[in-house]
């Protein structure tokens, strides 16, 4: 039996060593399908979902340089004269994502990370051309990352209208962002096809 | 497996004054930390998340107002398609013409873009062999580029989602263009004629 135990053991120190907890998300996006096997950037990034109701969230992704959350924050409260107090801005570092109009920021902010899960938030206005606030946030970003390169993640519901989609790009596009990455999850390449040939012929 | 040895058993013999050392087994009960292994072996594996994002570039061009700075296509290489309700696939070729000198606007699925987007690229290669282009060519061998390169460079493939079309159907149509090698694509908001054709044909189909 030693040997087996042995065995079990050595198994169960793998999983520890590769799992890696997701942070808790409070919506749930099911991502499509792409043969792209390219990985997502997990550092100096902001992250823009969008979930099957075509609401828009926004999440600023810097696990290494936590200064960013504040100017961000800081940079949003001038601009929009929000008035939040240092400790609103100061949850918002640990605030996992923002789906709601400047208006109601202040009662996200001063609610604790924990319960705001709990709060049904109604996203962040885009469609309205007029008022597509996400280039705010997208302005802020850029601002608090300047000089650094920023990635800018779409997380879409494979169920959300493109329209959504299309105003998330346009508020990018206004901000003179060009580059995005959409995130998926891995597909496999159908054979036969030309891509399936030119990997076929790579390996 | 054995317990430990609590030792309270009095066994042996005991000689008058003879105070013998207790001999304690050294082995411990292994079954509760073997228990424990495998639940939490359990635990980890149903956890762990093997299967991490990937990620789908996207490029966008820059709004250009200006008529003369716009990119021309040939007519007869340009394939446009437009998505519409319920995952289905609109097409046509060239120049949208619906009058009565024909129809080119036809519908298909996703299963069937795809032998489509193959066939027409075929259509413009095909063309292109018949009338090479050495310049290019030259260009292409210089950069240690293959000469399909040039055969294929006038393909262009339109992508004009409605407001009817999911994330998911955009998704998948610009992994078309990964899947077939289109190299050149670009996405563009979708003409009110085109829309309201969907529209029309959607009806007459029963699509809702």
């Amino acid at each position: 039996m030693t040997p087996f135990v042995d065995i079990a053991f050595l198994i169960l120190s793998f999983f520890i060593m590769a799992t890696k907890f997701k942070p808790p998300e409070p919506v749930e996006i099911t991502t499509p399908g792409s043969v792209l096997s390219q990985k997502l950037p997990e550092n100096n990034a902001v992250m823009i979902s969008i979930d099957s109701a075509n609401r828009v969230y926004f999440t600023v992704l810097s696990d290494r340089d936590p200064s960013k959350y504040d100017a961000i924050i800081q940079g949003i409260n001038t601009s929009q004269n929000l008035g939040l107090s240092n400790e609103e801005m100061a949850n918002f570092r640990k605030t996992f994502l923002v789906g709601v109009p400047f208006g109601n920021l202040k009662q996200l902010l001063a609610t604790d990370f924990k319960d705001q899960a709990n709060l049904s938030q109604p996203g962040i206005p885009v469609t309205d051309t007029l008022n597509n606030q996400l280039v705010w946030w997208i302005q802020e970003s850029k601002k608090a990352f300047a000089g650094e390169k920023l990635n800018y993640l779409i997380k879409g519901d494979g169920l959300s209208k493109y329209p959504t989609f299309f105003a998330v790009v346009q508020a990018l596009k206004k901000n003179e962002e060009f580059k995005y990455n959409l995130v998926t999850s891995l597909d496999d390449v159908p054979p036969g096809t030309e891509l399936y040939k030119a990997e076929q012929s790579k390996n | 497996m054995a317990s430990i040895d609590t030792g309270a058993e009095q066994g042996g013999k005991k000689g008058p004054g003879v105070k013998k050392a207790k001999k304690l087994s050294t082995r411990v009960d292994m079954t509760p930390m073997v228990d424990l292994g495998f639940l939490l072996i359990t635990f980890f594996v149903f956890t762990a998340t093997m299967s991490s994002p990937t990620t789908l570039d996207l490029n966008m061009p820059k709004d250009i107002k200006k008529q003369e700075e716009q990119t021309e296509v040939k007519e007869s290489s340009v394939l446009t398609i437009m998505l519409g309700k319920g995952d289905q696939v609109y097409y046509y070729e060239g120049k949208l013409v619906v009058d009565a000198t024909g129809n080119n606007f036809k519908q298909t699925t996703f299963k069937g873009i795809r032998d489509i987007i193959v066939n027409k690229k075929k259509e413009v290669m095909d063309r292109y062999y018949q009338r090479p282009d050495p310049a290019c060519e030259a260009k292409a061998k210089a950069e240690g580029k293959p000469i399909s390169n040039c055969a294929d460079k006038d393909f262009v493939v339109i992508i004009k989602p409605s407001d009817d079309a999911t994330y998911r159907n955009t998704v998948d149509i610009l992994d078309e263009m990964t899947i077939n090698q289109v190299r050149t694509y670009a996405m563009v908001k979708i003409a009110d004629v085109e829309f309201e054709l969907i529209k029309k044909t959607e009806e007459s189909n029963g699509i809702k």
